[in-house]
């Protein structure tokens, strides 16, 4: 409990470090927000557009695209804010800094989330909560308490996939030192595409969201019972399934550290 | 010229060297071209055959924009420029006996030609081979793609023109990246890059239609796939030489003012 309360004391000064650097550059700091808030509001409102046109694609209605968008966009962006030192992983071993990081008393997984803490990253925030009000209000979402609790496990369950397949991406290194951006692919992708539930991309879509990468136990499972089309209640317990892929990506991880061999300067 | 065509070929040939790049970006730019063709097939059927555009002329936007990504993006800047800006390297450009804006023109367009030769095709091999709708059918006519061809090119030169203004801006602020963010997330959208400009509502298209930015990949993609045709094809293609011109004589404007005030702060 005590060694728990330390870390979390540790990670706060980490992330305030971080904060009061931004702040340095308030310029800089209130452009990179608002560029990010407007890629994703753009993204927002051609959502919007495509509708004007129709009414439901695939039996979703607009405000059902919409929820389903405001939750993957929260998700990634608490994963980006918390996880982004994994996504700069690569950078770290090439620079050898990681070997810096080996030294100290620390766990290097909080050094890691500590240190690249960016607030900046929380521009997109604004269009989900945005989007999540929206959606919220013209979707078919059902109206009762166990919904309030579904969406806090589809948002909390989507940050732990999404910081799962940054550290998946950050082990890679260890067993190459070629570009491994190709884990974006499946983070970017996510985000961009998961705007919709998978299953308006047809079935093999939807079995590889299942199987491969568990992006259905966040998005559509749970979303089958948010939106009234499934009575069982059960379905939104899906999100909590991310905690055994983090689990998984976090073997996968230590297995890496125990093989990592330095190739820094 | 021949100077100018020296810079393209040193930028060419530096940008050819990643390759393991390439092996990622054409994963992605896969991914990304399946999953859009998925979902506007779900749109199509959705909306019973009435979208504003043919579900064929979609997929082969789709696929031309994933193919000539690097032709058009507007994000993936040239960051040795300011690179340059920040280190005060800026000092040697400004010595040698050239123009710096033509310069620094021709080492975009070669940077952006590079690198879309080396993505675009194993992209459009891969979009020729894919299963029935999905696939890239070839342009309606041989006129539609010698005007495809050109239309590319004057697209290509807006983009870099509009580009350079942003460069431009470097010299008068700080924090130029945070700038570019600014600019790319409108971009992004107001060039069709979200969604094909046709699927804007009618009043929202007669403001994008007056903005420099339908002129770039909008014009040859559609062209491509025969939903730009007949009569429309004329006025498009002269707002693309307006706008060239126009952001053309706007950046060199904004770097005579630039050139006066530059003050060189690193060593």
């Amino acid at each position: 409990m005590k060694n728990v309360r330390k870390t979390l004391t540790l990670y706060c000064k980490y992330a305030s470090v971080c904060v009061k650097s931004a702040m340095e550059y308030k310029m800089s700091f209130l452009l990179m927000i608002t560029g990010r808030f407007l890629l994703t509001f753009t993204e927002f409102i051609a959502i919007r557009f495509l509708f004007s046109g129709l009414r439901e694609i695939k039996g979703y209605s607009y405000g059902d695209v919409l929820l389903c968008f405001s939750i993957i966009q929260m998700s990634f962006t608490f994963a980006e804010l918390f996880g982004n030192g994994f996504k700069a992983f690569s950078g770290m071993v090439k620079r050898g800094e990681f070997d810096r990081i080996l030294l100290r008393p620390v766990s290097p997984i909080l050094q890691i989330m500590g240190t690249r803490f960016e607030i900046g990253r929380v521009g997109p925030m604004i269009t989900a909560v945005i989007t999540l009000w929206l959606g919220i209000q013209e979707s078919h979402v059902l109206r009762n308490p166990w919904a309030c609790v579904t969406i806090a496990l589809m948002i909390s369950g989507g940050t732990v996939l999404f910081i799962s397949l940054f550290i998946l991406g950050a082990s890679f290194c260890f067993f190459s030192i070629q570009d491994t951006s190709l884990i974006n692919v499946l983070t970017y992708g996510a985000k961009t595409h998961g705007k919709y539930p998978v299953d308006i991309y047809g079935k093999g879509i939807l079995s590889f969201c299942t199987y491969v990468i568990p992006y259905t136990l966040i998005q559509y499972y749970p979303l089958q019972y948010l939106l009234g089309k499934s009575d069982q209640w059960s379905l939104s317990l899906c999100p909590l399934g991310a905690g055994v892929f983090l689990i998984i990506c976090y073997g996968v991880w230590r297995l890496g550290v125990r093989n990592y061999k330095s190739c820094g300067s | 010229m021949k100077k100018y065509y020296l810079f393209f070929r040193l930028r060419f040939a530096a940008g050819i060297q990643y390759r393991m790049a390439a092996v990622t970006a054409l994963t992605t730019q896969l991914v990304w071209g399946i999953m859009e063709c998925l979902a506007y097939k779900a749109v199509d059927k959705a909306s019973c055959g009435g979208m504003p555009m043919d579900y064929s002329a979609i997929v082969s936007y789709i696929w031309l924009k994933e193919a000539f990504l690097a032709l058009f993006n507007t994000w993936a800047a040239d960051n040795d420029l300011f690179e340059m800006i920040k280190s005060g390297d800026i000092s040697y450009e400004l010595c040698r006996p050239l123009s710096v804006y033509a310069m620094w023109f021709s080492r975009n367009v070669g940077g952006r030609v590079s690198e879309a030769l080396l993505r675009c095709v194993p992209v459009l091999l891969c979009a020729i081979v894919m299963p029935g709708p999905y696939r890239l059918g070839p342009p309606v006519s041989a006129e539609v793609f010698g005007l495809f061809l050109l239309t590319v090119v004057l697209g290509l030169g807006v983009t870099v023109a509009f580009c350079m203004l942003v460069y431009m801006l470097c010299f008068f602020t700080i924090s130029p990246q945070g700038w570019r963010m600014v600019f790319t997330g409108g971009v992004d959208f107001l060039s069709g890059h979200l969604i094909p400009l046709p699927f804007f509502p009618a009043k929202y298209l007669r403001v994008a239609q007056n903005l420099p930015f339908a002129y770039m990949h909008n014009v040859p993609f559609r062209i491509y796939s025969g939903d730009l045709a007949g009569k429309e094809i004329l006025p498009a293609v002269l707002g693309q030489v307006f706008w060239l011109l126009a952001l053309i004589f706007a950046g060199l404007l904004v770097w005579k003012l630039a050139e006066k005030k530059i003050v060189i702060q690193g060593g």
